[in-house]
């Protein structure tokens, strides 16, 4: 058993008591002050931004009057740009900041020439802005979740390529011989998304293939955006933080090699399930609906990993602003990967397929685990950034209720919506008049406007507490005060 | 894990393989498609198959109903209208005369642009153009896009309006007018008139370009 040590204890991710340790990570903090501040800046910004564009949309589908009065706010273009500004604003920017910092604590190396990672920063959020107002105006692609024109995605790649790089650069210089989970799910992530990039340019807008080969290859990249991009990079993350903040090692090593590999090789075949039904050859489908089954097994063992390294914290997690939101991401995790493959299956797959329950699934993904992950890093890496604590607890506590609770209303609301409207779909005896359909689902989609005022507002309280937290005089609190925790004020004086 | 080496080839195959498997095979077995002949013949073995022939199907995108695609990419029509019909016994969209056959890969080798899309909001658009016809079809688009509600009352489709413009009647009433009944709810005041610009007319020819009847080896549409 001499191989097992290296297996069960491999590094601590936990805090340390080594003076000379904790110096080194307040250097690689610094050296990334900057750029990181930028980056979560522009993340809040694009947050905002894209929570009002999706709020325009979201009002469109049950007052269809609404904003109608000009093409440039009709529901094809308020829609796109809040996807792009969502996923490629928030969420990759979020991405920069977070996991670059996190990659560059486990190298153990600060991060060298700084300023050219805020050039290259400034320059995929230029190019961003560039594209999403293009959307806007209405040269708009129509090709799902790559709808920037043309002119702005060469220097998106281009920016990307340079940010990425950093990540990359930080693994080479890496001091010590281990390589934490985390460091290969985002070493994956970084290497994989170019790649998913620029094949689908290329093969859909620049030089488009023949007929339907563009609408898989649509799909191989617009799936995998999610599952070899976001999901490898929130589930790093979340790797890092639950022993970090627990100070206690993951669940079993071991099991993270399967889970890291079973994901590597099965998510990006899955892509295609979205096509079910669909003109394309038969055995592609079936390809992509083993694949989506076969993701049962990465989930199961992250979720072992992550739920079972938790149980036994008497609730730590829970005053934790940081694992409050990363289990809250862990457990939805698990539950929108589970609900996925279910999904795939042709059956189910006819009832839910061009309906609401997909864009329920995409959310539930998409911030449900995500972006609530992505929040808990904030909360972790900004005091440690700024040498500075949370100002408020309330705020985040508003933050957390609003878009937890936002976020199921919102899934709860467009599944149920989803299935009704796919039943009645498939059902064209009893119900002849599509009109109908249609009409059933506005209740619904009400619903689902008012989960995103709920959102809106705990964004609003996390964009407040940032600033107040940038731009107040009291900085250095961190020292007299400790963290910010969410315990009741009887605890404190436990305490 | 510490052998990089691996790590690294790892990280490269696993999306080789489903690249190679999804895109690249797509591309060699599909990619290269041609238009049938018009004709189609029995072989004998109860199999259809292309007789020598001028290419004919699918039809060649071009004109007026090109500029009317531009204009539907353009307004993002396909976040709610999907233009691909399923098979008869998967879903219902045979059932709701959607159309007269599946839709297979051949019927897209035409388009630069695929617009397949993956929601109905909206109902499927792959064969509007052989449900709503001619004049009459022509006119109802107008109406439906100038304003839903006038065709479908409770729709949540949003108004396309500013492709129309509202104007005087100079004299006698134009003939590209849109007919709103005057006793309607959405009529209009006496002495004005509703003009389809020419992207509106663009997209509505596009519209009642998209139909599918046509047989095709594969997919023949059964009597």
């Amino acid at each position: 058993m001499s191989q097992m040590p290296q297996y069960s204890a491999p590094i601590k991710p936990y805090s340390s008591t080594n003076s000379s340790i904790r110096a080194e990570l307040s250097e690689i903090d610094a050296s990334l002050r900057v750029s990181s501040l930028f980056f979560i800046t522009s993340a809040i910004f694009w947050l905002m931004a894209g929570t009002i564009l999706a709020l325009i949309a979201a009002i469109k589908l049950h007052e269809p009057s609404f904003a109608a009065g000009s093409e440039l706010t009709t529901f094809g273009r308020m829609r796109s740009a809040h996807m792009n500004a969502m996923a490629l604003g928030f969420g990759n920017n979020m991405i920069f900041a977070v996991c670059t910092w996190i990659m560059a604590r486990l190298c153990r190396t600060p991060i060298r020439h700084g300023g050219l990672l805020l050039i290259a920063g400034s320059f995929w959020n230029l190019g961003l802005t560039v594209g999403i107002a293009g959307i806007i105006k209405g040269d708009i692609t129509s090709v799902e979740w790559l709808e920037i024109p043309k002119y702005a995605t060469p220097l998106l790649a281009i920016s990307y390529v340079l940010i990425g790089v950093w990540g990359i650069m930080a693994f080479r210089f890496r001091k010590g011989e281990h390589v934490y989970v985390s460091q290969w799910y985002f070493l994956g992530a970084l290497f994989w998304f170019p790649w998913l990039y620029i094949v689908a340019q290329v093969m859909i807008i620049w030089v488009p293939a023949q007929g339907v080969v563009q609408s898989v290859t649509n799909w191989w990249y617009a799936h995998n955006y999610l599952g070899l991009w976001l999901t490898p990079m929130a589930l790093g993350t979340a790797y890092y933080l639950i022993p970090k903040v627990l100070g206690r090692p993951i669940y079993s090593y071991y099991l993270s090699v399967l889970g890291f590999w079973s994901l590597a090789i099965f998510y990006n075949w899955a892509g295609v399930h979205h096509l079910i039904g669909g003109p394309v050859p038969v055995w592609l489908l079936s390809a992509g609906i083993v694949a989506s089954v076969m993701m049962v097994i990465p989930v199961i063992v992250v979720a072992i990993n992550h739920h079972l390294t938790l149980i036994g914290s008497r609730l730590n997690w829970w005053k934790s602003p940081t694992l409050r939101f990363v289990v809250f991401g862990a457990v939805n995790y698990t539950l929108v990967s589970i609900i996925g493959s279910t999904m795939a299956l042709r059956t189910v797959n006819m009832t839910t397929h061009f309906t609401h329950f997909t864009v329920g699934h995409a959310h539930h993904g998409v911030y449900g685990f995500f972006a609530m992950i992505m929040f808990g890093g904030v909360y972790y890496m900004m005091p440690r950034v700024l040498n500075r604590e949370w100002p408020s607890a309330t705020l985040i506590r508003v933050h957390f209720w609003m878009c937890a609770l936002g976020i199921l209303l919102m899934v709860f609301a467009l599944q149920i919506c989803g299935w009704i409207q796919g039943t009645q779909m498939n059902d064209a005896i009893n119900y002849p008049d599509f009109l109908e359909i249609v009409k059933s689902t506005r209740p619904y989609m009400i619903i689902r406007s008012i989960s995103g005022v709920m959102l809106m507002i705990g964004h609003l309280a996390f964009g407040l507490n940032f600033f107040w937290m940038l731009f107040s005089a009291s900085a250095h609190r961190v020292q007299k005060e400790g963290p910010t925790l969410l315990i009741s004020k009887k605890e404190v004086i436990k305490t | 894990m510490n052998n990089l080496p691996l790590l690294f080839c790892g990280i490269f195959f696993t999306l080789a393989f489903s690249f190679t498997g999804i895109v690249l095979t797509s591309h060699l077995q599909f990619g290269n498609l041609t238009l049938s002949t018009e004709e189609l013949e029995d072989d004998g073995d109860g199999n259809l198959v292309m007789v020598e022939g001028d290419p004919m199907y699918p039809r060649l995108e071009g004109g007026v109903a090109l500029q009317g695609k531009q204009v539907y990419i353009e307004m993002g029509c396909i976040y709610c209208h999907s233009q691909q019909l399923r098979r008869e016994s998967h879903g219902a969209d045979m059932d709701r005369g959607w159309g007269p056959r599946a839709s297979v890969v051949r019927d897209y080798i035409t388009q630069k642009r695929v617009l397949l899309g993956t929601m109905r909001t909206g109902p499927d658009l792959t064969n509007v153009g052989g449900r709503l016809q001619g004049d009459a079809g022509r006119d109802w688009h107008h109406k439906h896009l100038y304003n839903p509600q006038i065709t479908s009352k409770g729709s949540i489709m949003p108004p396309f309006a500013f492709l129309y413009s509202l104007q005087k009647v100079d004299g006698d009433p134009s003939e590209n007018a849109i007919s709103i009944p005057a006793d309607s709810e959405y009529a209009l005041d006496p002495g004005y008139e509703i003009i389809p610009t020419r992207r509106a007319v663009a997209l509505v020819e596009y519209l009642l370009s998209l139909k599918i009847d046509y047989s095709l080896p594969e997919a023949p549409i059964l009597e």
